[in-house]
């Protein structure tokens, strides 16, 4: 078993970037625009990195699979971008946000790249202000913020429930900018298939036009990674339909290590599934949790009668009530952080508790709230003895304007208006914290091919704190990659430009081409759905919120014979040379049942639990956290980097060590 | 529920088109039109035909990729809803249900109910920023207050998902709602106001090269729009473009 070198800079922890920074080596701005860059992602690390690639004069490719880059996944994220502003003065600092996610993260992550996060966080909020990004403001004009699971300060900054979509439309137009300057060529409904490394060292891509069906191939002096998270191996994740590993997956099989690819946030407060023709799940975001209390009924009785429709859950009495969260965490309560959230609703459901005909689902409810609110707004606008009815109709208007596009989104999916009646959710997959292996430079195993964004590993352990995805996102792309990308094209700088008509391009496209025309002539009789779906459901039962070596076990073995199975009976119809969905989906499902099976493997050789892993066998069993997850510090305090050796489940395991020199590692407590 | 389907079907943008009727069984109204779409490319999948290209991504009503023309109504007979957010609850058992893509000049077909939509990614590029580079050191972003009620107008104006709706709502196939939303999201904004005359111009400018047509006040494109951008955008965005004129004119 080999060591990694994670290449992190010496010094005292809040120099090291400022000192990195001094010492690589930089690409006069003549020779950058000599250096081709792919960018593959135009997400938030993608599309901010690409944007100020460009501005700096490097030649970028920009790809995605979406017909514009303004879609990229990251448009949907909810609640918020953290930032250590300290804005409201409640103490928070750089120090501060560095310490809430390492150890939200469980202590799972590499303290350099934290710390660097939280020192560049600040910068992304005036960068994006300065962009035209319409955050939410309070009444004398300055950022409002609010808080989110996991932490004692208010840092998160936001716009509405649409923060994704803001921030994304800002790194958008930052790109838009470059491309009418002719600086990022973009190629829309793209995807990339392969990575070209020729001497060793990431050179370009193969890449299939989705309208045309066309493979071609695109070279570089470097490419980014930044195509997002791999949720949707559970079929049914919050992810958008497109998301998908293949990108990062075909790096892996070229020689970038993947590093605990186990680590799964499963987010709490998504809505139920309704049925089995369900395609996606929809997040309600975690900043409701800053208002809404959590519970289910006491009496199993009043179960019975919820399910049947007897009564309504407002019908039910406080004191009937089991808030779990504020029972079990007093000192955070309804916002302990996901991983916490999601297993104490689990930990309900499995008991009987559900409240729904299914028995996954509990109640988010804002009533108290919503009184609150309005006694609040009535005193502000100095109305005098409201009625009750009037107070309600305030605290709605209140609840309205912080909350109002998910409350409608949530009518529209249920049917069920949640101002009057409680929320019903329930935990799903939503993000992926494992990714392909970064060091401190962002750069992979592969020379010359770097990872950014949710497509990395790099710093929030085994568990992301809410607000975290977004604020890592742009500084990765903003603030990380086009510094430390210099320090290895400086070397580049009289290569010139990198021809495609190469043997290693040569080969990489017959072996893209083979791959579909495998698809194409298949005599299957079933669906890539049908199969996703039987991949995702063993991930989901086996794989899911608790694990253990049985079913990790059985996991594994079924996924191989859901992979056979697939090869021998897919069916795609259409043709290769067109615009086909159904073959874009096989060539994602393909990846997503390798990836699956290193998944569970990672989760077998990792006995201990730590943030979203949950090892049933590895649980306090007294003191006041019994019952609570027990990590394993002496044993597995390093990073699981996985080699691909030809099958997914004999990869090689190199560790790398993870050391704590400014955080003290302690049991995570929220009680 | 049991549905009878009247689709779109074109292979390619060359290929004329035609409608091909599907019925189709046992739909519950609480999947949304896109799990119904599912079914029925699944249904299709297994008769070994061709299942119909549509474009969706995140399901939400936030990417504003998904683009179904429903009944005669882009994004279907819902309001303030994209196609994803369509529920089938919408719907009536024996129901007949055309879906067709959105029509426009500016829009080519692609495929099926796939369209090109990429001439308003082109109006983006003429001037859909604000020109500021990234570095470490812009200015603190408390440094200039915004009055919320500005920055709450400019944030409803941002809030348009580019889905095109607007334009295939439009009798003239007109671009002006999801022009101006873009052009009055940066004019409310002091980071948007030095730029505001070119940007207007050459947004507006690029607008017509795309094919896209006149406004002439008819309120279709607000009226379906799913996120709400209201005419006023466009009556903003008037004003913008004559102060820009008239000024670039002297
Ligand atoms: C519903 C939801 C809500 C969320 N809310 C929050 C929140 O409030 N705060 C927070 O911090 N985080 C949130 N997150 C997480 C956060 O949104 C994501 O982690 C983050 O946006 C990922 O950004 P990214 O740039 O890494 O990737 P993405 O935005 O996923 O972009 C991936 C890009 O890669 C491209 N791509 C992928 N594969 C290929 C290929 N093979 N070829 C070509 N292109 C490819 C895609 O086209 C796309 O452009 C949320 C996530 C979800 C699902
Ligand atoms: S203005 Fe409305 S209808 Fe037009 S593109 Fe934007 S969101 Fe769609
Ligand atoms: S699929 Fe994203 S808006 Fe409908």
């Amino acid at each position: 078993m080999a060591t990694l070198d994670a290449k992190i800079p010496a010094g005292p922890i809040k120099d090291k970037w400022t000192k990195h920074k001094n010492d690589i080596n930089l690409v006069n701005p003549a020779n950058k625009r000599l250096i081709d860059i792919i960018v593959v992602g135009t997400g938030l690390a993608g599309g901010a990195a690409a944007a100020s690639l460009a501005e700096m004069g490097y030649s970028v490719k920009a790809f995605c699979f979406q017909d514009s880059p303004r879609r990229a996944h990251s448009i949907a994220a909810q609640g918020g971008i953290n930032a250590a502003k300290n804005y409201q003065n409640d103490g928070d600092s750089i120090y501060r946000l560095f310490y809430d996610t390492v150890k939200g993260g469980d202590y799972r992550s590499r303290e350099a790249n934290v710390y660097r996060l939280a020192e560049v966080s600040g910068n992304i909020i005036d960068q994006c202000v300065a962009q035209g990004v319409p955050f939410a403001r309070e009444y004398g004009g300055l950022l409002d913020n609010r808080s989110f699971g996991g932490v004692l300060v208010s840092r998160t900054f936001y716009a509405k429930g649409q923060t994704g979509q803001q921030l994304l439309l800002g790194a958008y137009s930052a790109m838009n900018r470059q491309i009418g300057k002719g600086k990022i060529k973009m190629y829309n409904r793209h995807e990339m298939l392969e990575l070209v490394k020729v001497d060793g060292k990431a050179r370009g891509i193969i890449a299939r036009n989705l309208v045309t069906g066309a493979v071609e191939s695109h070279s570089a002096h470097a490419v980014v990674i930044a195509s997002g998270g791999y949720g949707n191996v559970f079929f049914l994740s919050t992810n958008a339909m497109g998301s998908n590993t293949t990108a990062a997956w075909r790096v892996h099989k070229k020689g970038a290590y993947f590093a605990n690819p186990c680590y799964t946030q499963i987010h709490p407060t998504c809505i139920p599934r309704s049925g089995d023709y369900q395609s996606k799940l929809t997040l309600m975001s975690e900043s409701l949790r800053n208002d809404g209390r959590i519970w289910v009924p006491k009496n199993i009785d009043d179960i019975e009668a919820i399910r049947s429709g007897k009564i309504k859950p407002v019908q039910i009495a406080e004191e009937n009530r089991d808030y779990y969260l504020e029972r079990r965490y007093p000192a955070f309560g309804n916002l302990v952080p996901r991983d916490v959230a999601s297993r104490a609703a689990k930990e309900r459901c499995d008991a009987g508790y559900g409240v729904n005909a299914t028995g996954e689902a509990v109640y988010l409810d804002f009533a108290s709230a919503i009184k609150r609110y309005g006694k609040e707004k009535a005193i502000v606008t100095g109305e005098e003895n409201p009625s009750d009815s009037r107070i309600i109709e305030l605290g709605e208007g209140v609840i309205e304007d912080k909350y109002g596009n998910l409350f409608q989104m949530y009518e529209k999916i249920t049917d069920d208006n949640p101002y009057k009646t409680p929320m019903q959710i329930y935990p799903a997959v939503h993000y992926t914290m494992g990714g392909i292996w970064v060091d401190y430079n962002l750069m992979t195993s592969v020379p010359g091919c770097y990872a950014a964004g949710e497509a990395n590993f790099s710093d929030h352990g085994a568990n992301r704190l809410g607000a975290s995805a977004l604020m890592q996102g742009l500084a990765d792309g903003y603030f990380v990659l086009p510094y430390t990308i210099g320090d290895y094209l400086a070397d580049d700088i009289r290569t010139g430009e990198i021809p495609t008509d190469s043997t290693e391009f040569k080969e990489a496209e017959e072996a893209v081409k083979a791959r579909i025309t495998k698809f194409m002539d298949n005599k299957g009789t079933k669906s890539v759905d049908h199969f996703h779906k039987l991949l995702g459901k063993i991930m989901w039962d086996k794989v899911g919120m608790a694990r253990n070596e049985k079913h990790l076990k059985e996991a594994i073995a079924e996924i191989r014979v859901v992979r056979e199975e697939f090869y021998k009976n897919v069916l795609i119809p259409g043709g290769a040379m067109e615009l086909n969905p159904e073959l874009e989906k096989a060539l994602r499902v393909e990846d997503f049942l390798e990836l699956g099976e290193l998944f569970a493997c990672d989760a077998l050789a990792r006995t201990e639990s730590c943030g979203g892993h949950f090892r049933e066998e590895s649980v306090e069993l007294d003191g006041p956290q019994k019952g609570e997850a027990k990590r394993d510090d002496t044993n597995f305090a390093y990073v699981s980097a996985w080699e691909w050796t030809g099958d997914p489940g004999q990869a090689k395991l190199h560790k790398e060590e993870l050391e704590f020199n400014d955080i003290e590692l302690k049991q995570r407590s929220y009680k | 529920m049991k549905l009878t389907l009247k689709v779109w079907r074109q292979k390619s943008a060359n290929d004329k088109g035609k409608i091909e009727t599907y019925p189709i069984d046992n739909i519950s109204e609480h999947m949304s039109f896109l799990e119904m779409m599912d079914v029925l490319n699944e249904q299709l999948i297994t008769e070994g035909k061709i299942p119909v290209s549509f474009d969706h991504d995140c399901r939400e009503g936030i990417c504003g990729m998904c683009s179904m023309h429903i009944n005669g109504e882009p994004h279907g007979p819902d309001r303030g809803v994209a196609t994803c957010q369509l529920h089938m609850r919408k719907f009536k058992d024996g129901d007949t249900i055309y879906i067709e893509p959105f029509r426009a000049k500016g829009f080519p077909i692609i495929k099926d109910l796939v369209v090109d939509r990429s001439a308003f990614d082109r109006i983006q590029h003429a001037g859909g920023f604000v020109s500021v580079n990234t570095s470490g050191n812009t200015q603190d972003a408390n440094a200039l207050p915004i009055p919320k009620a500005d920055a709450d107008t400019a944030f409803d104006s941002a809030t348009c998902i580019g889905c095109g709706a607007c334009v295939a709502a439009c009798k003239n196939a007109s671009a002006m709602l999801f022009v101006s939303a873009k052009v009055s999201q940066f004019s409310l904004l002091p980071q948007g106001k030095v730029e505001a005359k070119r940007r207007v111009l050459h947004m507006v400018e690029q607008m017509d090269k795309e094919g896209f047509g006149n406004c002439t006040n008819t309120g279709a494109c607000e009226v379906e729009c799913p996120k709400g951008i209201s005419l006023e955008n466009i009556a903003r965005m008037n004003r913008e473009y004559l102060k820009a004129s008239v000024s670039s004119s002297k």
